[in-house]
């Protein structure tokens, strides 16, 4: 399947037959998003026994063009809840301001009962399930890491079609591909996170993170990492991927004119 | 103009080099971009026995050759008390695009909470399972993508299973396999609980032979039929895997199961 | 002959600086019969007295549970309580729907309250003739919340509202130090013999007269009638004279 942002939503080739590309062409009004502008690319997360780490790179692309390369694609809603945004980077800000209002809500009505990632997970699920509903959809894929209500680690995930699930290691868009297999050699099941401490989870998404920029045209060596505990939010937004080694690049053959 | 700027394009679409966008407007209706459905894969089977119903369903959750988790529940408890749905007595098991399967569930389950709240009793499962249909039928030109199975057990006690397809048609029935491997259990739930295909030995040849006749099932037997069928689903359905979650429903409530599959 | 001329509306003033018809709505919150409410460190408890029309009819329901966390008690009008209990029980679903949380205390009273105050400032419409007790747990432990017709709501430690309350929260005030402490039984004990305090002489507390609801820390809202209290009748009145069903008689009705 093809995991690019861009065919995000849309029927399967394979089921369907071929897309009708007809309407990148037709001018006149749009009136809802039929495809992601500016875009960013995976978000990659995994539990440890104490919390979760989440990371992104900070790259929003123009299609093939490197267009912004200082957004932050992680953030951080309170103590408890950090929320990674891959897909369309507008959108992704609209889901910004909606989270900035519903935090104002939620601390005027009570100021000691914090909304939990849980309880964010659910709700940004039920806002995503929505706008699909409505044909008018946020076209995001988004990772919420965080504690749930027994201060346990949460991570789970909510994609534009408002579909839901929650596993050990979660990524998104290319991530899922090339980080998820990565992370699941150390924490396949729910039982192994309790092994996994802090540093060797953050370790491994840091590897994932280095895997993708070698891998994934539409990355950055600079990226965001976010770690979640009891103690409250680390939030790190200009990280670079350190000890690259390209060296495998020269044995690769069989590109362009080089074909010994 | 968004070819020029939406990046890779789907499989079969134009390139990326501007030369290679096409330039007229193709004929045709035009399409959306947007599909709202997926296929999350899975499976689920219900069988009802005299005094029990079985209902159970993988816990893997695919996207494409993508395994999204291990562990995505298939199936529900309706109308119980609380978050944890203590004391229900309803069992919905969903399998198709998961999102509507969840707002389907939590749509049956807040009708069956407010029938108690109102009335003071419980929904019984004959109520209920004609509830679902015209839920599901509300919304036949915008479908659940979902095909449903609600067990339970009837006025009498005696085990109730109901399937439907996404539109709201349903039917009470013995048995029932949904899902990516539907075609594949289904066949076998035929022949070992309604025994077609089965005669009695030694009763004649071509039309003096006698139907094996269908007699409700134990319950021990009904558990072995229902692993036999996912273990076997699981050998030839790449989205079919990983767990198998079961509850058995009696009339001291409802047991719940999980047990591994191959994670393959 | 003086009439009143500031109590047709619930929009106007008296040159008092009083809404006439808010405090008449509070009179019939003292008509309904007594319920009390209590908290201690892990429990909240409500405990009502319940009216029968006449001999042949079935008894007022007093406590209503709204979600599996919290429950209210009412004195007054019972179908104004009726419409209020079904938007709690609508918001407290919502609230599990879109957050998966099961709705602050703090948050459900306020809510009901912006409501009845919304009936003290438009033309044409009327105050809730109710009186109600919130009680349950949510994340920040066990509440109990007082609610009136004028949307004033008011956290407490305890409270008694309803015909002939006044007894009643005289002994809850006398006991007040102990409340805190005090176990699930004995938090009962002490709302049954807060009921009993505003009971006139003649009158008993019965197995059909009296519902309890309880909530506590990891233990759901639950209520309680009929049989499942004779146990708590007897510890906590237990020099009482072999128990009578005498006690529902002759007492005037919730409207």
């Amino acid at each position: 399947m093809n995991h690019l942002p861009q065919a995000w939503g849309r029927p399967r080739d394979d089921v369907y037959g071929a897309y009708d590309n007809s309407h990148f062409q037709t001018a006149g009004p749009n009136q809802h998003t039929q495809s992601p502008i500016v875009t960013g690319t995976s978000v990659v997360a995994a539990k440890f026994k104490d919390g979760v780490v989440i990371a992104s790179d900070n790259l929003a692309s123009y299609g093939s063009l490197a267009r912004f390369t200082d957004v932050k694609r992680l953030r951080k809603f309170n103590e408890n809840v950090v929320v990674g945004f891959g897909g369309d980077v507008s959108d992704m800000q609209y889901l910004d301001r909606l989270l900035n209002s519903l935090d104002i809500r939620e601390n005027y009505a009570s100021a000691d009962d914090p909304l939990n990632a849980k309880n964010l997970h659910t709700y940004l699920a039920k806002v995503m399930y929505k706008r699909r509903s409505d044909f008018n959809p946020l076209w995001n894929h988004l990772l919420i890491a965080g504690l749930d209500g027994e201060a346990k680690p949460f991570l789970a995930s909510a994609d534009l079609l408002g579909t839901t699930f929650s596993s050990p290691t979660l990524a998104t868009g290319f991530g899922a591909h090339l980080a998820q297999p990565i992370m699941r050699r150390t924490i396949p099941d729910e039982a192994s996170v309790e092994k996994v401490s802090k540093d060797e989870a953050v370790k491994l998404v840091k590897e994932c993170m280095k895997v993708l920029f070698y891998r994934d045209a539409r990355s950055m060596d600079k990226y965001s990492i976010a770690v979640i505990t009891k103690e409250g939010v680390e939030l790190s937004e200009d990280e670079k991927l350190e000890n690259q080694s390209w060296a495998f690049a020269e044995q690769i053959r069989g590109y362009g004119t080089q074909t010994a | 103009m968004a070819a020029i700027f939406s990046g890779a394009p789907p499989q079969g679409g134009p390139g990326y080099s501007f030369t290679q966008t096409p330039t007229a407007v193709p004929s045709g209706e035009r399409q959306h971009g947007f599909y709202p459905y997926t296929d999350n894969g899975g499976s689920t089977l219900g069988i009802s026995g005299a005094d029990f119903t079985i209902l159970a369903g993988d816990t893997r959750s695919t996207s494409g050759y993508n395994i999204n988790t291990r562990y995505a529940p298939k199936l529900f408890k309706i109308g119980g008390e609380g978050p944890d749905n203590k004391g229900a007595r309803i069992v919905l098991s969903v399998v198709g695009f998961a999102a509507d399967g969840d707002a389907l569930k939590e749509r049956l389950d807040t009708i069956v909470k407010m029938y108690k709240y109102q009335h003071g009793k419980p929904m019984t499962v004959t109520a209920c399972a004609q509830r679902l249909s015209h839920i599901l039928y509300n919304k036949r030109f915008f479908p659940y993508y979902v095909h449903a199975i609600l067990g339970g057990l009837d006025e009498e006690g005696k085990g109730a299973l109901y399937s439907y397809d996404p539109v709201g048609s349903y039917e009470r029935e013995q048995c029932r396999a949904a899902g990516a491997a539907s075609s594949l259990i289904m066949p076998f739930l035929d022949n070992q609980v309604n025994f077609k295909n089965q005669y009695m030995p030694g009763s004649g040849t071509g039309h003096n032979l006698k139907t094996k006749e269908a007699t409700p099932l134990s319950r021990g037997h009904v558990e072995d039929l229902v692993r036999d069928a996912f273990t076997s689903a699981v050998e030839r359905h790449i989205e079919v895997g990983d767990g198998l979650q079961m509850m058995i429903l009696t009339k001291d409530g409802i047991q719940e199961t999980y047990t591994s599959l191959k994670k393959d | 002959m003086f009439r009143n001329n500031y109590d047709n509306d619930s929009v106007t003033f008296s040159p008092q600086g009083r809404i006439f018809q808010v405090e008449y709505a509070q009179e019939a919150v003292k008509q309904g019969s007594v319920v009390v409410g209590i908290v201690s460190k892990t429990h909240a408890v409500l405990a009502a007295i319940k009216r029968n029309a006449e001999e042949l009819s079935s008894y007022q329901k007093k406590i209503i549970p709204i979600d599996s966390h919290f429950g209210v008690a009412l004195a007054g009008l019972a179908s104004d309580a009726r419409v209020l209990s079904n938007f709690m029980k609508q918001q407290s679903l919502s609230s599990r729907l879109t957050y998966d949380r099961a709705i602050p205390l703090s948050d459900i009273t306020s809510r009901i309250a912006d409501r009845a105050q919304t009936n003290t400032q438009q033309y044409g419409r009327r105050p809730y003739g109710v009186g109600l007790l919130i009680a349950g747990v949510d994340a920040k432990g066990p509440h109990l919340f007082e609610f009136q017709p004028s949307g004033v709501t008011q956290e407490m430690v305890a409270c008694g509202i309803g015909a002939r309350s006044q007894m009643a929260r005289t002994y809850l005030e006398r006991h007040l130090d102990e409340f805190e402490s005090s176990s699930r039984e004995e938090l009962i004990k002490h709302a049954l013999r807060a009921l009993k305090e505003s009971l006139s002489q003649d009158k008993e507390l019965t197995v059909d007269n009296t519902s309890v609801g309880i909530g506590g820390l990891d233990e759901s809202f639950v209520l309680y009638e009929g049989q499942d209290l004779t146990e708590w009748l007897d510890a906590t009145f237990e020099n009482r004279e072999g128990g009578g069903d005498e006690g529902g008689d002759a007492m005037e009705t919730d409207s």
